[in-house]
């Protein structure tokens, strides 16, 4: 390793160790603050892992995060924390092949419509079922689990989310990934099995984000489907990739931090108008920084090979 | 049974006329428009203004809503559209471009919406008089709002295909580039049919406010229905659009009726896959590459 690598490392290490440390030295609000900024960085970068090399946009966040929210509803009470976290994520990769083996090998603005529809599809199935079956509706969280413990796994998750994110794109299927992104005809001509690609990143993000929100479920006592599959996840996730740069893997956590402020900023001061405010930041990052800030830094520094100009997702 | 086959009639004659104006946007100008569904709401909420405040007949402010939309969509693609056109190097590219900068628009009309009518529901009661016909009792608000989907498909159809400008606007749904050799002005004729989309959605949205409750965010499982409509039936084919319109309204009644109102999502979800499965380029469609 040369001495920069070697730096990085260590500032990267000792980073890790403060953030770690947050909650003996930050108070309440700046912990809740915290929690907000690492869900969005992990969603976000959950999100470009999947939608930044394959360049599908999937728009299904909010109904992984919402499963991953109902789970620990249902089950948070009945068994042990790290069962009910394996269980959700299970659940979310369960759902991520069907979804993924039955829309992916079509083209991808079958995905974009199905995606679009589906946190809506599992918000009627979820309300069907608990009308039906169990006769509630709506439910109450009662774990033991504090805003520091929600902090730490979120953090780990975030750690977790980098590390494997680091180790695809060295991988065999990060380099077929990659193909895929840049002509899906050649990928197939190389042999390579992009359907089964494909699934597999998917089934991989869609995890990470059902974890994040089960994690997330304990924040509140009382969850209902309309709380849990908020549109809104969607929408603030493809955006904050989309300011940072879906192509890197750091894009998206680049693209997280200034926007998750700006939300928490909005929805404090202009709660009525912030829908209309988020729209309009939207509009203004996919016209002003087609790549992302990290594609504009590096078109400005000119270390890399000139990024495409395009955006970064394919339909 | 009839009841059954009569609303789901009804819906998917709705549903047919709701993804007419997306399918020009999108087979012919090749905006896959996400915001689609907010200015129906849109349009609902003109038409409501219309008759609360101003006591005026649905049908006649259509004369006022559908040039508005017509005028409001030519703008849009005109200024907001045209630069990504212009950007992207290939269809798919504009596609996304499309698909990303409409996104953040369904959020802009939806805002505009919300701070104008807050999250309430609206209705009025126009024509809700009970009219029996082949021994089942429907309302003549939906009777009418079906009368006239059916009156602008076919219009819209016979436009399509019978006039010289039509057959323009149906040479750049297929190939844009070759429609260039023969002298069509593609950009213009892009334009034309969004705005032609456009005035299409805010008729949609003035015959569904007559006998449907909306509120400001609504919009998006219109988009949802409209977009799995087109797409099932074939991009660009109006045929394929009220065929889709009418099995998704059918399906959707008879699974209420019969099984659980839950499940209509369901349904509609289990159909458009299972429609592309069979056929990935839609009922209509014809197959690309």
């Amino acid at each position: 390793m040369s001495p920069t690598q070697i730096a990085a490392l260590l500032a990267a290490g000792l980073g890790l160790v403060v953030l770690a440390l947050l909650p003996y030295y930050a108070d309440a609000y700046y912990l809740s603050l915290a929690i907000s900024l690492l869900q969005f960085t992990v969603l976000a970068t959950a999100w470009g892992m999947f939608s930044g090399p394959t360049r599908y946009v999937s728009l299904a966040t909010t109904a992984f995060f919402g499963v991953g929210a109902y789970t620990v509803a249902v089950l948070g009470e009945v068994l042990a924390w790290p069962l009910v976290l394996l269980i959700a994520t299970a659940i979310g990769a369960l759902m991520a092949m069907v979804v993924g083996i039955s829309t992916l090998r079509l083209s991808g603005l079958h995905f974009v419509i199905f995606t679009f529809g589906l946190a809506e599809l599992v918000r009627q199935l979820v309300i069907w079922y608990e009308v039906n079956k169990t006769r509630v509706l709506g439910r109450y969280v009662f774990v033991d689990i504090t805003q520091n413990d929600i902090y730490w796994q979120l953090l780990a998750l975030a750690v977790a989310v980098f590390a494997i994110g680091w180790l695809i794109a060295r991988s065999r299927l990060g380099f077929a990934l990659r193909i895929i992104g840049e002509d899906e005809t050649v990928a197939k001509h190389c042999g390579i099995n992009v359907t089964l690609a494909k699934v597999t990143l998917f089934a991989i993000s869609a995890v990470f984000i059902t974890l994040v929100g089960a994690i997330m479920a304990p924040r509140w006592t009382y969850i209902e489907p309309s709380i849990a599959f908020n549109p809104t996840i969607s929408f603030q996730v493809v955006i904050m990739a989309l300011l940072g740069g879906a192509h890197r893997l750091w894009g998206p956590a680049v693209g997280a931090i200034p926007l998750t402020l700006l939300f928490e900023f909005l929805s404090a001061r202009f709660p009525s108008t912030s829908t209309l405010i988020i729209g309009i930041v939207f509009l203004l990052i996919v016209y002003a920084l087609p790549s992302g800030v990290v594609g504009l830094w590096e078109r400005v520094s000119r270390r890399k090979p000139e990024p495409p100009a395009a955006p970064q997702v394919q339909t | 049974m009839t009841n059954a086959i009569f609303t789901g009639l009804m819906l998917g004659g709705m549903y047919a006329l709701i993804a007419m104006g997306l399918t020009l946007q999108y087979g012919v100008a090749r905006i896959m428009n996400l915001s689609y569904g907010e200015f129906l709401v849109a349009a609902s909420f003109a038409s409501y203004w219309l008759f609360t405040g101003w006591a005026l007949n649905p049908l006649l402010g259509l004369a006022i809503v559908v040039p508005i939309g017509f005028g409001v969509s030519m703008i849009l693609y005109r200024v907001l559209l045209t630069p990504l056109v212009r950007r992207a190097p290939t269809r798919d590219a504009l596609e996304v471009d499309s698909l990303l900068a409409t996104f953040g628009m369904m959020f802009i009309v939806q805002g505009i919406m919300l701070t104008m009518f807050g999250g309430a529901y609206f209705s009025y009661s126009f024509l809700a008089i009970p009219v029996t016909l082949f021994g089942e009792t429907l309302a003549l608000n939906r009777l009418i709002a079906f009368g006239l989907a059916v009156a602008f498909g076919l219009a819209l159809y016979l436009a399509l295909t019978r006039t010289r400008f039509g057959t323009a606007i149906r040479a750049v749904a297929v190939d844009p580039s070759a429609a260039r050799l023969v002298a069509i002005d593609v950009t213009a004729i892009s334009a034309f049919a969004f705005a032609l989309g456009g005035a299409m959605v805010a008729a949609a949205g003035v015959l569904v406010s007559m006998f449907l409750t909306f509120n400001a965010s609504s919009g998006v499982i219109f988009t949802m229905k409209a977009l799995m409509v087109v797409v099932m039936g074939g991009v660009g084919n109006l045929l394929g659009c009220l065929v889709a319109g009418l099995a998704l309204g059918l399906s959707e009644s008879l699974v209420a009726t019969f099984v659980d109102p839950g499940l209509t999502l369901a349904v509609n979800f289990a159909l458009f896959l299972g429609v592309l499965l069979v056929k990935p380029a839609g009922l209509f469609g014809r197959a690309q590459r």
